[in-house]
């Protein structure tokens, strides 16, 4: 089948970038979606021409690293599907497709398609670490952890922060993404010792990258391919809010 | 000493600073504002009690100078949980509009979500017409205010004759479905804010929330419809 591509070009962060118009003529309904890229750049190359750039790694799903908006949806239209895992049998014959970028201040375009996640990275460095007993390995279930929780705790963990909450958000913010590394650990007996500080800290990073504010309409949600809900948010919110009022000092400066 | 020291001023700024500090500044002063405006309604509703003279008693009651002191008080908490509710949603509307400098080609509305998406207009909006709504009925600057007698306001004369006119009436029957809209949101959305959400009662409060919005709504646009069909006449 023939797809036509709407694709941004821009060659690096300081190029003003445009959308450049390709078409793939023998795209195989099997193909991935960054297959399909493939194609288009092995077909750029021969002609001479330069590939478009697009971050990928895993080509699983599990690693975070692709992602652009399709159409204006992060990921594509499948919900719950990273964009190496949405196959072209989704699409028809003809299908003209707008491929862009994440876009957010946070999130500077580096070349075509990729931009720099740098911030998540701030983010995650500035909840720190968890105490743990070192030395000897502990017995098995020697922490008890009920179902629930763990269930939870795994479900937020799932996040592989590729940043489409934040492409896909009105307001640019990350909070998706930040409420689901506060919630995964801020869940689990481990995580209780810096639960309150971990949330401070976090959300002042997230203020200082330049992130916007939720406003809880949930389009996150909706593009999140590891399908994290919307439940997190306030589950931050509730740490961040208890640690402000009812912190002793190291937990409300964070 | 196990609590450190941090001066109360300089503990309330940290909190304001983050996004989720203000957030929870426009749940709580939206959480007045739902109340003054239920109680508004109920006292609107008693224009069609079978007594005539019941919604000018209330008014009577409401200018009384004996409780002077109390709607004074009123008035100011109320004004200041306004002022800070436009406060903090523009400073989270602007941080939020700098958050994305370039915008997409294209782009998608998932899910449709209009109320949440309409707020920063659907807000000042009704805060416009909050404006006109007290030079109105309350300052008289619009048209003049008829009074029984000294601080008797003829309440009942003055919502006829102004929603007779349909300028005046369709304003407020369009700031009525903004405000329908905005409440509905702002009702279901304060709970996010504060931190309390959970998969078997949050969509039990989203549905609660559209009902009230709807009924302060209906209530509220059945007083100008009732003037303007002559259902309710002087």
């Amino acid at each position: 089948m023939k797809i036509i591509l709407h694709i941004w070009r821009q060659r690096n962060a300081d190029d003003k970038g445009r959308m450049a118009r390709y078409e793939v003529p023998n795209v195989n309904e099997h193909m991935s979606f960054l297959e399909m890229l493939d194609v288009l750049n092995e077909d750029l190359i021969a002609k001479d021409e330069e590939p478009v750039a697009f971050d990928h790694d895993c080509r699983e799903g599990i690693c975070g690293m692709c992602g652009s908006m399709v159409n204006g949806v992060a990921h594509g239209p499948k919900p719950g599907t990273t964009l190496c895992q949405l196959h072209m049998r989704f699409f028809k014959d003809g299908d003209e497709l707008y491929l862009e970028p994440w876009r957010a201040r946070a999130f500077p375009i580096v070349k075509d398609l990729v931009v720099d996640r740098s911030a998540f990275d701030r983010v995650m460095a500035a909840g720190g670490f968890i105490s743990v007993a070192t030395g000897s390995a502990p017995d098995g279930n020697a922490i008890l952890v009920p179902k629930e929780d763990a269930d939870r705790a795994m479900d937020a963990a799932a996040c592989i922060g590729c940043g489409a909450c934040v492409a896909m958000c009105p307001n640019a913010s990350a909070s998706l993404f930040l409420a689901a590394k506060i919630s995964h650990l801020g869940l689990l007996p481990q995580g209780q010792p810096e639960r309150h500080e971990r949330a401070v800290a976090m959300v002042a990073q997230a203020n200082q990258e330049l992130f916007g504010a939720c406003t809880n309409i949930g389009e996150c949600e909706a593009v999140c391919p590891k399908e994290i809900k919307l439940e997190v948010i306030a589950r931050m919110n509730h740490d961040f809010l208890l640690a402000k009022l009812a912190g002793r000092g190291a937990a409300e400066e964070g | 000493m196990s609590t450190i020291a941090i001066h109360p001023i300089h503990r309330a700024v940290r909190f304001y600073e983050a996004p989720i500090g203000k957030k929870a500044v426009m749940a709580i002063t939206g959480v007045m504002l739902v109340g003054y405006v239920f109680a508004h309604l109920l006292g609107n509703l008693q224009i069609y009690s079978s007594d005539a003279e019941q919604i000018n008693r209330y008014a009577g009651f409401l200018h009384n100078p004996a409780n002077a002191a109390a709607l004074w008080a009123a008035r100011s908490v109320l004004l200041l949980a306004v002022a800070l509710h436009i406060i903090a949603a523009t400073q989270l509307w602007l941080q939020n509009r700098a958050a994305r400098p370039i915008g997409y080609v294209k782009k998608a509305d998932l899910p449709a979500s209009y109320a949440a998406r309409t707020m920063i207009w659907s807000g000042p909006i009704v805060g416009a017409f909050v404006i006109f709504h007290v030079l109105h009925l309350t300052a008289g600057k619009v048209l003049e205010l008829r009074e029984l007698g000294p601080n008797m306001p003829d309440v009942r004369y003055n919502v006829i004759t102004g929603f007779s006119n349909p300028w005046i009436s369709g304003f407020y029957i369009l700031a009525m479905i903004l405000l329908c809209l905005h409440l509905y949101h702002g009702m279901w959305s304060m709970f996010q804010s504060l931190g309390i959400s959970h998969p078997r009662y949050t969509p039990l409060v989203k549905k609660a929330a559209a009902v009230l919005a709807i009924a302060v709504a209906v209530g509220n646009c059945s007083i100008p419809i009732a003037v303007l069909t002559g259902l309710l006449t002087y």
